[in-house]
């Protein structure tokens, strides 16, 4: 039974709850069991099991009395370390974050809470949100529940791994993340599973442990797209507490998913092609373009000419964000503190010590970036790069309703590949930075395998604040594709 | 005559600008819902955004904005309507974020003037570059604690206008004028209560010098954070001579930061590491840009109260009173209010109508103010309202009692707030008008001094006067004095 409740999608559970086959409290306990066993998956920095089996109760309470708050309520989630949670350790994977417990609850997860969904811990991740493969978290690094060929441990992508990891694992029927340039499609195209990174502004920020303002942006990852669409509807919703979010009502996502793409314009950007891109990575997104025009869709090639940009430009935009950003963690008010003689050497060992070695290169990118002398050439540049990659999309957006594109250039690698080669790491989210950029809804959907065996991801990009376009587009990938493959000795 | 320091190679003429960080009168800070009043215990008034916790956003404070397009609008500047809020980045203890936000390359207000008038009656006028919104910082204190420094973060992300003058000041007088009039101005406009004591106003000072007849500014020098009107002079002509000193000595002057030390009657430099900070200003993409429409600044400037210059102005002509006598008057709103209130009776039980303008403007700057200043008082805590002194003026204007016998009234209205008929009354105060009683002293006065009649009669006029002293005595001061100089040189001289 308790292996049979971790297989099911959001949506198949929410029926089964209103049914009556099960209890929120048995839901619950199926997937704690699944985190007990999974450990060595390395996916939580915290369990909160007491937490989780009370909210599971209660909501078996409220469906009792009559009040059901919607398709979430009871449904177990997991939760990445970058949003605070009032009461509960967030660390951001940080080792400068040391102790820190939130006096508040951050937006996004208090919306969770208002709609019933329970939170079984909080999730791994790159620190700071700074990384493709989830290796630079204080708390070490994720595995991929998928496997090698030869057996060998994989990154589960990042820097949302944590997250990706138990949602693949089916520890977890969903989990939230954060993107600020690939952050949540990387690593649910690495592990198999979907993930949506709405339009900027869709999700409040208030609450999440801010890595660059103008990019980060809140988003499910699930198993299925129709579970997207009910997660992002918990999550998402104008805040005024973000001056940054959008106020905008909130559509039903999940009706968005008609199954009907007929007349549907899909844009193909012929500056996705890399150059030593793998074939099985082609052959996908041939495929993709096949699955859709047999559903109705017209799919035609473009040109998004400042594409080629967008990567470094990312690299300029988001360390300079990110090194004001996280100029509070200072030792001064919470977290880790590292005494010295005067209070510029406390802040230089204390951030030292508290900061791993790629936040550390990216503060200093930042700084840089930043600094007299190189602003123009660099920060006021990438700024004016940036207007045009969003041009580029605005009048690709004026022909077709929605772009089609791989997530990441490769499948998942090896735990410790390319940590030594930081240009090489970045390229993961040479696909997905251009939306961040342009502030664009995206996801990335499961959509094959690889010749090892390894899930990849194909990935769409739509106009500001039409989820419902990428959602409704997605669904015809994944019915498509019709991925089943698990990773080993997962959902059993 | 223009300001001049003479040196050793003739005058050098002073050149000043100012940086006047005000705070703005708000209940809440810029960014966030803390309380901004002063003296609550430390760290009582700071929200979760005050104390920059993880994943915590600023919210600007609209009322602030409207404040600030106020200033703009007070100081005849142009509101800029779209404006940009970005971060200075620097690290210090009290500065919880590690930047500050403030405005830089797109402030809120540019190009105003103010106006000064001068003491030989001309009018200057300084022009105001720019004024932009930022929070302040919150306070370090080392002497708490041998071992540890303190921080109160009650200030900070408190909000704050850096008003930026050009160059136009000359003087270090022309700089204290200039700033009691952005304080009057300021006060107004309810913008910033200009308590220089509490920290409401600071001013940073840029002083360079020039000889005489040169077109260029030399190298100038920023005295940081001074607090009060009269160090700002102060740092000013210290500064002056030095760099007087400086340039005629071979010298010269460098560009840097220097703190005013009072005490010794210096400014010293700053150590270098206390200012040589690359800030890296990039807007802040927690904010957006603020955008504001042409009608909601036209609904401001609609709304906008009548300002110190107009003020004056209207008192000038509606009133006949003198530029200066105006210009005293309004100098603090709640002067020219009383005083206006002191100038029309609606009053209860006083007649109602315009009183004697000049005769109430002198009441209000010599008896009033004279007695304020003697009690330590401001005019919200005068004891005789501006009706009650109304009530007094129509005393004296209905001829009840003389101008003489009203300041003794006065006097006692300061000390009881009673009122002036009432004090008339019990102290049987009331002039004597009667023709026939006051001849009768006369002639009393008259026959008890022979030898003065005689000195009249002979043609001394002086000695008039004393004979009007000794009616005026054996009345007690209450008889008619003009009565009382008819009758005697009725009698007197035939």
């Amino acid at each position: 039974m308790t292996a049979l409740l971790t297989v099911l999608t959001i949506a198949k559970a929410r029926d089964g709850l209103v049914a009556g086959d099960f209890s929120a409290e048995e839901l619950t306990t199926a997937h704690l069991e699944a985190m007990g066993s999974k450990r060595d998956l390395n996916a939580f920095v915290t369990e909160t099991p007491e937490l989780a089996l009370e909210r599971a109760r209660a909501s078996d309470a409220r469906r009792a009395g009559g009040d059901v708050r919607g398709a979430m309520d009871g449904i177990p989630v997991a939760v990445k370390d970058l949003f605070c949670t009032e009461g509960v350790l967030t660390t951001a994977g940080s080792h400068i974050l040391d102790g820190f417990r939130p006096s508040y609850e951050s937006t996004v997860t208090a919306n969770l809470i208002e709609a019933g969904a329970v939170m079984l811990g909080k999730t791994n991740m790159d620190e700071f949100a700074m990384g493709s493969s989830n290796m630079t978290s204080y708390y070490g690094s994720v595995k991929s529940p998928w496997r090698g060929s030869e057996g060998q441990d994989l990154v589960p992508g990042g820097s949302s791994g944590g997250s990706a990891a138990a949602v693949a694992a089916r520890v977890s029927m969903g989990a939230t993340g954060t993107d600020t340039g690939g952050s949540i499609r990387q690593p649910a195209s690495f592990c198999g599973i979907v993930g949506l990174k709405p339009t900027y502004g869709r999700c409040s920020r208030w609450g999440i442990v801010a890595f660059a303002s103008s990019l980060d942006q809140a988003g499910p990852l699930t198993r299925s797209v129709r579970d997207a669409a009910i997660m992002l509807g918990a999550m998402a919703g104008h805040d005024a507490k973000d001056s940054t979010s959008a106020p905008f009502a909130l559509p039903d996502f999940e009706a968005a998913l008609t199954g009907d793409i007929r007349g549907l314009k899909v844009g193909i950007p012929k500056e996705y092609t890399l150059d030593g891109m793998s074939n099985d990575i082609q052959a996908l997104w041939d495929d993709g373009v096949k699955w859709l025009e047999e559903q109705g869709a017209e799919c035609q090639e473009l040109s998004l000419p400042h594409t080629k940009y967008a990567l470094p430009t990312y690299y300029i935009v988001a360390p300079a964000e990110a090194s004001s950003n996280l100029a509070r963690y200072d030792g001064v008010r919470y977290g880790l503190r590292v005494n010295g003689a005067s209070i510029d050497e406390m802040y230089e060992n204390t951030r030292g010590e508290g900061f791993g070695e790629e936040v550390r290169r990216r503060i200093l990118i930042g700084t840089y970036v930043l600094s007299a002398g190189y602003y123009d050439a660099y920060y006021l540049k990438a700024q004016k790069v940036r207007t045009l990659i969003a041009r580029d999309f605005r009048q690709a957006f004026e022909v077709v309703d929605v772009l089609l594109t791989p997530t990441a250039p490769t499948a998942a690698f090896a735990i410790g590949e390319k940590t030594d080669d930081p240009v090489a790491m970045y390229l993961n989210d040479v696909f997905t930075v251009p939306a961040s950029m342009a502030g664009l809804p995206a996801i990335s959907v499961p959509a094959g395998l690889d010749a090892d065996g390894l899930p990849l991801g194909l990935h769409l990009i739509g106009r500001p604040f039409d989820e419902e376009t990428v959602l409704r587009t997605a669904e015809a990938l994944e019915t498509a594709a019709g991925f089943t493959a698990r990773p080993d000795g997962v959902g059993a | 005559m223009a300001y001049l320091i003479q040196g050793e190679t003739g005058g050098w003429e002073v050149v000043v600008g100012l940086e006047v960080h005000a705070q703005i009168v708000s209940q809440a800070k810029l960014f966030s819902g803390a309380s901004t009043a002063f003296g609550a215990a430390p760290n009582n008034q700071v929200s979760l955004v005050d104390a920059a916790m993880p994943g915590m956003l600023p919210v600007i404070n609209e009322y602030c904005v409207e404040q600030a397009v106020k200033t703009g609008l007070g100081l005849k500047a142009k509101i800029n309507l779209h404006s940009v809020f970005e971060r200075k980045n620097y690290f210090y203890a009290d500065l919880p974020q590690g930047y500050q936000i403030s405005q830089y390359l797109l402030p809120l207000v540019g190009e105003g003037t103010v106006t000064l008038g001068m003491p030989d009656g001309s009018q200057r006028e300084i022009g105001i570059e720019r004024l932009h919104m930022e929070q302040d910082a919150g306070k370090s204190m080392h002497d708490q604690d041998p071992n540890r420094s303190f921080i109160d973060l009650n200030r900070s992300g408190v909000a704050l206008m850096e008003i930026v003058t050009k160059p136009d000041i000359r003087s270090a007088e022309e700089a204290g004028l200039f700033l009691r009039k952005l304080r009057s101005i300021l006060r107004y406009l309810g913008t910033c209560d200009g308590n220089m004591e509490e920290g409401s106003m600071r001013a940073d000072v840029n002083v360079s010098v020039r000889k005489v007849g040169e077109e260029n500014y030399r190298t100038r020098a920023e005295v940081k954070n001074v607090n009060s009107v009269r160090f700002i002079q102060q740092a000013i002509e210290i500064e002056a001579e030095r760099q007087v000193e400086a340039h005629e000595s071979g010298a010269g002057v460098v560009q840097e930061t220097r703190l005013m030390d009072s005490a010794r009657g210096e400014t010293r430099p700053m150590r270098e590491k206390e200012f040589a900070y690359d800030y890296r200003y990039f807007p802040d993409p927690d904010l957006l840009p603020l955008d504001l429409t042409p009608d909601y600044v036209d609904a401001i400037a609609a709304d906008l109260t009548e300002l110190p210059d107009d003020k004056q102005q209207r008192f000038v002509t509606d009133y006949g009173l003198s530029a200066y006598d105006a210009g005293v008057l309004v100098a603090d709103r709640e002067t020219a209010d009383y005083f206006e209130r002191v100038t029309h009776a609606t009053s209860e039980g006083g007649k109602t109508g315009s009183r004697d303008a000049k005769m109430a403007a002198n009441w209000v700057t010599g008896n009033l103010f004279g007695a304020l200043n003697a009690a330590g008082l401001s005019i919200a805590e005068s004891p005789v309202s501006a009706d009650a002194l109304g009530k007094l003026l129509d005393l004296i204007a209905d001829g009840t009692i003389s101008g003489r016998i009203a300041k003794d009234v006065f006097e006692v209205m300061f000390e009881t707030s009673r009122a002036a008929g009432d004090i008339v009354e019990e102290k049987g105060l009331k002039q004597i008008i009667d023709t026939a009683e006051i001849g009768t002293v006369v002639d009393r006065v008259i026959t008890d001094n022979p030898d003065q009649a005689e000195d009249v009669r002979a043609g001394n006029d002086k000695t008039i006067g004393w004979f009007v002293g000794q009616v005026m005595k054996a009345t007690s001061g209450k008889a008619n004095p003009q009565a009382v100089n008819e009758l005697l040189a009725k009698k007197l001289k035939g």
